[in-house]
């Protein structure tokens, strides 16, 4: 019999008795059995607060839960006086759904009847119906919206949307503030709700990666001020102010596993290095490595599909350049975020983005000692001109270019953002790799305005962290990439380099589940001899009839290139024949040009095959999506 | 004989199904998931012109990499007689850069070789070959190779019959099978035709391959006695080609530690005129096709044809199949197996310049840009390009008119330090051997050079610096280099290890013989610089290196093949 491992830890609210016995539940507990249990209790502990098992039904109706209805009492029937808010989101990552899933929470605890709602689910020709919006919306690449978003998206954008005059609503933007169109979705969703006619309660909020506690304090002064303004509003008398059907969650589990496990985003994993592979052979122009963590005593688990969040160290070179460019001293003393005393260069090295340049960080330096070059840079009409400067440079060629003689410590750290954890596409099956999970991490380096650069986060795992070293790490969950419930769905899979990973993790979980569905890989990269990323895997995988078939594309092995969608439509009659049989299409890996030929190449081969006008196979490709039949996880 | 009891080599059922050279090649190179192709069409793609090989330098970490091994082929390209035109010359170029390693590789046997060339481009690199109206089909494997002929620069009328006699040899001894075609150059397979046929080769082809040299005496440069069929050309006093005595029965290859195994020195079988050389290459051929051992692949030469039935059994066989006789052979005279370097001019008023190609190797490096030289020559010259058997190029049939310009190219490119190297250097020849052999146990086309360099300065400081002494190398005991004929033989035993052969003759008319067994490398410079210390003290005047180390009693000459492991002085090498 298996002895109970320690999951509770001991400053948890338990006696050591009770803790024993969860850790005797948990220790047994199947990953599906935590899944459901983690959205139960994040429903339950709203409904303690709200007094006794009635909050039980209460999550039922709100729709957190996805439970078989029989164990819980039947769901209560509330009032209808009720303000009711609607939280509308565009996810990518996952992060606006999880903002999504607390607003909801805390609208519901003020006393809204609240309900979220995916823009990939939504109309724009609903929000008529709206009483009170909130949109929590995240930007990709050069602007664009999430990509289960850009339906709703161009709707809401085209002459069809409707006018919404009684709407009361607010906008959360996230992005990074390293790209130069940070948080343009949130804007544009703010511009167009006003020109529609909407009523906006509050300020845009604009998050970077560091977001938490600005969108926290955010969504709750947001929620207080829409439940003014609805109390002083005259009562909606049409009776159809909210929509009767609440739409739960989307996929089968309840909520991200972060909130079953200790281990999370407030709390990372320091999980070990166990191994680490340079995957391309000898004469390779690329460096792809294969990570091998951890994960005993953590109780993380994950699906295929899912991502890891790593939280990366800058490399020291790197700061002390920055620190010597600013000309300080790497031990004088600051405070951390924490309240804890620190040197500089550790406090710089571990908590601070001390390489992504943006127009954000060129004003703020600008502003400590103007500078005539910098004020022309920041001027409105000098966007071209301020990309090529960003482009390929950090923040200490800012330093070194337009020293500021005197620089103070704490104007320096007031410079930086936080530190944002890097994700990575898992490349394992926990269940054919119990309490290991395994990482296909492109090492980025590269040369420009004469110094070398690094990736924060690739180079650490590359050259700065030990086989046998800890690193931090949380499960980032990904509910939009996941392998068809139905094991017998075949599946098409194209994932040109490090985009390959989720599939490793697809194969692998498919092998250990005995899923019987076919199962077609279109994988590319540059060279076949050197950088055919886990070729003796997929051999094997092939020989044993699991991976049906694999096609590829290798661009530099011949003077034209060849990417993976041409070797799509020189298979455009099968891989239409697999659609028609159900199959379901996943694409992984670059986002800027790969991802976008592929689905313009998809599209093609539903037209020429299918027999449709480009409409028609925009419609059928549009449909597969709706129905999640083609997922993307692109970056 | 042997083979009446022996069973057949596996290799004979797999030709026999292989549906002339069919087998599932087709099929197995469009599988995009390995570089690889299975052992049965490894040995099949052989007559196709191509090896499949690994890049045994990155092997140990292939598979930690979750990679299988850095598969790649060989592609050798037939060049009858070695002489191509400028623009197969350009079209080779750019194949190497476009599909290859980058490099090419002139042959010990006047061919083109390119490397490194992966699976998935493999077809398209044939095709590109083909267009330049070259090609690659029985290049390699059971049957004819690619027939060689002195190059012969300065005899020029003689050489044009003596190169036209070479292609009709190779013309006339090609498979018959469309198998290439239809593999390589998408040709249709014609349904309900007449039965495939091999008239000359059968099912089977011949029992190992075969190679036929023709040379022109003085220039034993073809190494003549070292293959299995060879013609030596008689001219009239105009110089007009008469005839060839013909030789048979030489050969290289052996397997160490097998001393039924050796490399042999061709025999004569008497005179031909030359209108019946086509007719009696044949019936060569099917001597060796009827009665070659097909049991054991390491005895399956005509040598040992010959060795085990005699010459006389072998002319009469061939003479009974040609219906006439051989004529006795007629007088000819050898004087070296080398080539002669620098510019001279032909019979017909045109030039020709024999360029040294360390290796036969034709790569750019940061000081030496040898391949972009040539392909800018090949880009003006209106001749033709002229591979030697010592891997050695001859820009061929340059009008005086022209002269200037090439050799402006020549300065431009630095490819005068094909003209300037030392003797020993201009006399040495290696295989390719690691990374990309196979069969390679030890280095040579990488570390030749290297000692090469070394015992040039012993050379030099023996006033010897435009002595010319044969050197060759090989990675292994099979001989691609031809290094029992030369007067230093080096033979890779293992990593670092070489077996030292002496006592060949210049001309490449003796056979060498083991001096020392597994010598290690470090300990090769010592030990034959005191060898060429002596020679440079104690030769008598006029006298060949080869020839001293017989006389000085360093090694017993060998006279025939199965003498090469005989009265051997030191089996084992001791410092």
């Amino acid at each position: 019999m298996a002895t109970n491992r320690k999951i509770i830890p001991d400053h948890a609210p338990f006696s050591p008795q009770e803790a024993e016995w969860l850790n005797h539940f948990l220790t047994r507990m199947t990953g599906e059995q935590a899944q459901w249990l983690s959205g139960f209790m994040s429903g339950y502990q709203v409904s303690l607060l709200q007094g006794g098992m009635r909050g039980a039904a209460h999550v039922m109706e709100t729709g957190l839960l996805d439970a078989d209805s029989q164990t819980l009492p039947a769901p209560v029937a509330q009032p209808s006086l009720k303000p009711s808010i609607t939280i509308l989101y565009g996810t990518e990552s996952g992060n606006a759904e999880s903002l999504a899933a607390e607003a909801k929470k805390k609208a519901s605890r003020l006393g809204f009847k609240a309900r979220m709602l995916d823009m990939a689910d939504a109309r724009p020709t609903d929000l008529p119906m709206e009483e009170n919006l909130m949109v929590i919306i995240s930007t990709w690449g050069a602007g664009d919206p999430p990509e289960r978003a850009s339906e709703y998206h161009s709707k809401l954008m085209s002459q069809e949307a409707s006018r919404i005059e009684d709407l009361r609503y607010a906008v959360l933007g996230l992005g990074d503030s390293s790209y130069e169109q940070f948080c343009q979705m949130g804007k544009v969703f703010d511009s167009r709700l006003q020109q529609l006619g909407g009523n906006r309660v509050g300020d845009r909020c604009d998050c970077d990666t560091d977001y938490e506690s600005m969108a926290h304090a955010w969504i709750d002064q947001t929620l207080n001020t829409m439940l003014e303004h609805a109390k002083a509003a005259v009562p909606v008398t049409s009776g159809g102010a909210a929509p009767a059907d609440f739409i739960s969650i989307s996929g089968t589990q309840a909520a991200p596993s972060e909130v079953y496990c200790i281990y999370g985003k407030k709390n990372p994993f320091p999980s070990t290095l166990l191994d680490r592979v340079v995957l391309n052979g000898t004469g390779s122009s690329k460096e792809t490595l294969h990570l091998e963590f951890s994960l005993e005593d953590s109780g993380l688990i994950y699906e295929p599909g899912d991502a890891i969040a790593i939280l990366p160290v800058n490399c020291p070179e790197v700061v002390r350049d920055i620190i010597h460019a600013a000309g300080l001293s790497p031990e004088y003393p600051v405070t951390s975020k924490e309240g804890d005393p620190v040197d500089l260069e550790s406090y710089i090295l571990k908590e601070c983005d001390a390489t992504s340049l943006s127009k954000l960080l060129i004003q703020k330096y600008h502003e400590l000692s103007p500078n005539d070059e910098l004020a022309e840079l920041l001027r409105p009409e000098s966007k071209a001109k301020l990309q090529e400067f960003i482009w390929g440079r950090e923040i200490v060629d800012l330093l070194v270019e337009y020293p500021i003689p005197n620089l103070s410590p704490d104007n320096l750290i007031q410079l930086f953002r936080r530190l944002p954890p890097r994700l990575y596409s898992i490349a394992a099956s926990i269940k054919a790799n119990p309490e290991q999970v395994h990482l296909t991490v492109a090492a980025v380096r590269y040369y420009t305005h004469r110094r070398n650069r690094k990736g924060v986060c690739s180079t650490f795992l590359a050259d700065r962290v030990a086989v046998g070293e800890k690193v931090p790490l949380y499960v980032q969950p990904n509910r939009h990439f996941r392998l068809p419930a139905d094991p017998e769905v075949p599946i098409i899979m194209v994932g040109p380099g490090t985009g390959v990973a989720p599939f490793r993790a697809f194969m692998q979980e498919r092998q250990v589940t005995g899923a019987k569905g076919k199962n077609w890989l279109f994988y590319g990269d540059r060279h076949f001899t050197t950088d055919f990323l886990y070729q003796l895997e997929w051999q094997d995988y092939h020989k044993d009839g699991l991976l049906t078939r694999m096609d590829v594309a290798f661009s530099r092995d011949t003077p034209e290139r060849i990417y993976v969608q041409h070797r799509m439509l020189e298979h455009s009659r099968e891989i239409f024949g697999w659609l028609e049989e159900g199959a379901s299409f996943y694409v992984c890996g670059d986002a800027s040009r790969m991802a976008a030929d592929v689905h313009d190449t998809l599209i093609r081969i539903v037209s020429r095959e299918g027999d449709k006008s480009p409409e028609e196979a925009t419609d059928y490709v549009n449909q597969l999506k709706k129905s999640n039949r083609y997922q993307r996880d692109v970056y | 004989m042997s083979t009446d009891s022996a069973p057949l080599h596996p290799n004979e059922a797999l030709k026999s199904r292989s549906n002339y050279l069919r087998g599932n090649l087709a099929e197995v190179i469009a599988d995009p998931l390995t570089g690889s192709i299975p052992e049965e069409e490894v040995q099949l793609i052989k007559f196709h012109g191509s090896y499949l090989q690994d890049d045994r330098d990155v092997r140990a970490e292939r598979r930690k990499k979750k990679l299988e091994k850095a598969y790649s082929f060989l592609i050798r390209v037939r060049v009858p007689g070695g002489v191509c035109t400028p623009d197969q010359w350009l079209a080779m170029d750019t194949i190497a850069d476009t599909w290859a390693n980058g490099s090419l590789r002139l042959t010990t046997r006047q061919a083109f070789q390119l490397h490194g060339v992966i699976k998935g481009n493999l077809k398209t690199t044939i095709q590109s070959i083909n267009q330049a109206l070259l090609d690659t089909i029985a290049a390699c494997g059971d049957v004819n190779r690619n027939v060689m002929c002195n190059p012969n620069p300065h005899l020029s009328g003689l050489h044009g019959q003596v190169l036209q006699t070479a292609r009709d040899i190779s013309t006339h001894l090609l498979p018959r099978t469309r198998a290439y075609h239809e593999i390589w150059l998408d040709e249709e397979k014609v349904a309900g035709g007449e039965p495939e046929e091999e008239p000359i080769y059968g099912k089977t082809y011949l029992p190992r391959k075969f190679k036929v040299a023709i040379a022109v005496p003085p220039s034993n440069d073809v190494d003549v006695f070292a293959h299995d069929l060879g013609f030596i050309a008689i001219a009239d006093a105009e110089g007009n080609l008469q005839g060839f005595n013909v030789t048979v029965g030489g050969g290289m290859g052996m397997t160490h530690g097998r001393e039924d195994t050796f490399p042999r020195v061709a025999d004569g079988l008497g005179y031909i005129p030359a209108d019946k050389v086509v007719e009696v290459a044949e019936k060569v051929v099917l001597v060796q096709r009827d009665f070659g051992n097909r049991s054991d692949r390491a005895r399956a030469r005509l040598k040992y044809t010959i060795h085990e039935r005699g010459i006389d059994w072998f002319r009469k066989e061939v003479e009974s199949r040609l219906g006439w006789t051989f004529e006795p052979e007629a007088p000819y005279a050898f004087s070296s197996t080398g080539d002669r370097y620098g510019w001279v001019k032909g019979t017909d008023g045109r030039f020709h310049l024999t360029l040294f190609i360390q290796n036969g190797r034709i790569k750019d490096t940061a000081d030496y840009p040898l391949k972009t030289g040539l392909r800018e020559i090949a880009r003006i010259h209106k001749g033709d390009l002229r591979l030697t058997a010592n891997q050695n190029l001859i820009i061929a049939g340059v009008l005086p008119e022209d002269r200037a310009a090439i050799e402006q190219l020549i300065h431009q490119y630095k490819l005068y330090r094909g003209l300037h190297q030392t003797g020993l250097r201009m006399n040495s020849m290696a295989c390719v051997a690691l990374p990309t052999c196979g069969l390679a146990l030890a280095e040579s086309e990488r570390y030749l050079p290297t000692l090469v360099s070394q015992l040039e300065d012993v050379m030099k400081e023996c006033g010897m610096r435009d002595d010319e002494i044969v050197i060759r190398m090989t990675g292994c005991s099979n001989g691609c280099a031809r290094p029992y004929l030369a007067e230093i033989g080096l033979v890779g035993k293992a990593p670092g290890v070489y077996n030292v052969y002496l006592g060949a003759a210049f001309n490449g008319s003796r056979l060498n013989k083991l001096y020392r067994d597994s010598v290690p490398q470090n300990n090769l410079l010592p030990l034959l610089s005191s060898i060429i210390r002596d020679y440079s003290t104690s030769r008598k005047p006029g006298e060949r290196f080869g020839d001293f180390t017989i006389r000085a009693g360093y090694v017993k000459p060998t006279l025939k093949g199965p003498d090469f492991h005989d009265e051997i002085r030191y089996k084992e090498y001791q410092i």
